[in-house]
């Protein structure tokens, strides 16, 4: 007779794994709640003594954080509605109705993924400045308004959606529009879900842009506030810390309680290929 | 009421050139209605990315401030950048770090989809363990990554110590840094191909795993005549994903060594970087874009067609 165990070996090689994967983001949580004497001490210490709030108190002093938390909050707002508009439109576009030069159209998009952003940066870079966004936190948001990558991920959930629904609503005497907002949207809900994590990942994330748009540290987002601070005070461990925590500690909240539906989506919407 | 309406005679044949111009006006309708869907976000990635990436080939052929009138230097660049030993040893860091991250992020994606993948307990733990350092920046990773791996009193060293292994410089030496980088973005960014595999694994027809495991196949056998095989089209997407994820690499550079020691970090997009935002050499980064533009554009039609050939659709 085989014996059914409780334990199975896969732990043996997960176990192991999670911790790496999760240690480091552990140890940036308790460094960041120790003092500069602790964290230079040998052999290396990995609990703090108690919890000390300096890192974070001379952060919030010595640097704009809050402000660059409140503009990167705006950013990915932006970028997530506009995303989640815009895209999910264009993907209905792209997957159900037929025009002139849908296929080119949508070649281009899909291409523009190849094109390196240093690239783009420059003339970018120029554009912005005849318009005069260039050092503005709007500067940062426009290029997140839409990206390829929704609209692919978009029209790749739309052609898995059985299209009978939409040809019921049509003969109903449903407008294009009507069709899509009231049945075809809320089916994509998980969809929509997926898009909205990803968008919020990376322009929460992003660093290059803004990095080169905006150079008044009043107008940083968090990333590139966080950069700056490392390149002038590299010693200062715990600050360092505790910006990574407030920087990185949202969008791990935010990933926590998403996960699930996240993951499904995944499933879902093909992506995969 | 159908009946009646049904059984309503019409009055009059349409004539024929009033069909033609009305299809015609039903076409414009159905153009009309399609870009009205597709217009704004089709304007705003082309308009933000085709349309500068033309610009660039014009600022290419210049040598250009960004402030003076630019020069115009026709294939000067270009021709300069074969020449240009900065560039060619940065083209072998991207390559190098494309070579170990690729194949690295594939493997490493299959084998944690398929642990994950089991019914065991804490698997939800497990899940949520391996995803989380995707969500973090790569710009708090690198910061993060600069803490532990620092040679006086970083934890990586510290286990070293313990295990009775010799101490490691790992980002201050020339000789480890790329690999100690590339280890770093793997654990960053290893999630995403974790999950995409977690997708394509539950997608799988289960009858397929069945009927092989009651004609007497090992679960080895299934995974590596069912499973992988069927995972094929995923691991193009993958490949390409991961292609253009390694070589356009930054962020982890920035706030790790900043292309050092010694240049052993610099990469093509950092090198573009310091040549158009740091030495305002706007028309040789360009051109220096412009070729790795071409090179990841070539590599992707490449596995494209070879992966069309073998009868495996990517997209």
């Amino acid at each position: 007779m085989r014996w059914r165990l409780p334990f199975s070996p896969w732990h043996l090689l997960l176990m192991p794994l999670a911790l790496i994967f999760v240690l480091p983001l552990v140890q940036m949580v308790l460094t960041s709640f120790m003092t500069s004497a602790e964290i230079n001490q040998f052999p290396p210490q990995y609990l703090p003594t108690s919890l000390h709030v300096e890192g974070y108190r001379h952060l919030l002093q010595e640097t704009p954080i809050l402000r660059w938390f409140a503009n990167t909050v705006l950013v990915s707002a932006v970028a997530v509605v506009s995303h989640l508009v815009l895209c999910s439109l264009a993907g209905y576009g792209f997957a159900r109705l037929k025009f002139a030069g849908r296929g080119l159209a949508f070649v281009a998009i899909v291409a523009t993924v190849m094109i390196p952003i240093q690239l783009l940066m420059i003339p970018t870079y120029l554009m912005f400045a005849q318009i005069g966004l260039v050092d503005t936190v709007a500067a940062a948001a426009v290029p997140w308004l839409a990206s390829a990558f929704g609209i692919f991920l978009m029209r790749q959930f739309f052609l898995g959606l059985p299209v009978e629904l939409e040809e019921a609503a049509t003969l109903d005497g449903c407008s294009t529009f009507r069709t899509f907002r009231s049945i075809v949207l809320p089916l994509a809900r998980p969809a929509l879900a997926t898009l909205a994590i990803f968008t919020l990942l990376s322009s929460w994330n992003d660093l290059l842009w803004p990095l080169v748009a905006i150079s008044d540290d009043t107008k940083f987002t968090l990333q590139v506030g966080l950069a700056s601070f490392q390149g002038t005070r590299r010693t200062e461990w715990s600050q360092l810390m505790a910006g990574n925590v407030i920087a990185t500690l949202p969008l791990i909240i935010a990933f926590l309680v998403a996960q699930r539906r996240f993951i499904a989506t995944m499933t879902f919407t093909g992506l995969k290929g | 009421m159908s009946i009646t309406f049904a059984a309503t005679p019409r009055t009059r044949p349409p004539d024929t050139t009033a069909r033609a111009r009305s299809r015609r006006g039903r076409a414009l309708r159905r153009n009309l209605t399609g870009w009205g869907f597709a217009a704004p976000a089709t304007a705003l990635v082309i308009g933000l990315s085709i349309f500068p990436a033309v610009w660039a080939f014009f600022i290419s052929r210049t040598r250009w401030n960004g402030i003076s009138a630019a020069r115009p230097l026709g294939w000067d660049n270009y021709r300069n950048l074969v020449q240009d030993p900065d560039a060619a040893a940065a083209a072998q860091h991207t390559l190098l770090l494309t070579v170990l991250f690729v194949p690295g992020s594939i493997l490493l994606g299959i084998l944690l989809a398929v642990a994950l993948n089991q019914k065991i307990r804490l698997i939800g733990f497990y899940r949520t363990c391996i995803f989380v350092p995707y969500v973090a920046s790569a710009a708090a990773t690198g910061i993060l990554a600069s803490f532990v791996f620092n040679p006086q009193f970083g934890a990586a060293n510290e286990a070293l110590r313990r295990l009775g292994l010799p101490q490691q410089g790992f980002l201050e030496d020339p000789g480890q840094a790329l690999l100690v980088i590339c280890l770093i973005a793997l654990w960053g960014e290893v999630g995403f191909c974790t999950v995409i595999y977690l997708a394509a694994l539950q997608d799988i027809p289960r009858e397929l795993v069945e009927a092989a495991t009651v004609d007497g196949a090992s679960r080895l056998r299934v995974f590596f005549h069912i499973t992988l095989p069927e995972l094929r089209p995923v691991t193009v997407f993958t490949a390409i994903w991961q292609t253009i994820t390694a070589m356009q690499l930054f962020d982890l550079i920035w706030t790790t060594t900043r292309g050092g020691p010694m240049n052993s970090t610099q990469t093509i997009v950092y090198y573009i970087y310091e040549l158009a935002f740091q030495t305002q050499r706007l028309g040789y980064g360009a051109a220096l874009a412009y070729l790795l533009f071409a090179v990841t554009m070539l590599l992707t039609l490449g596995v494209l067609f070879y992966s069309r050939r073998n009868g495996r659709e990517a997209f």
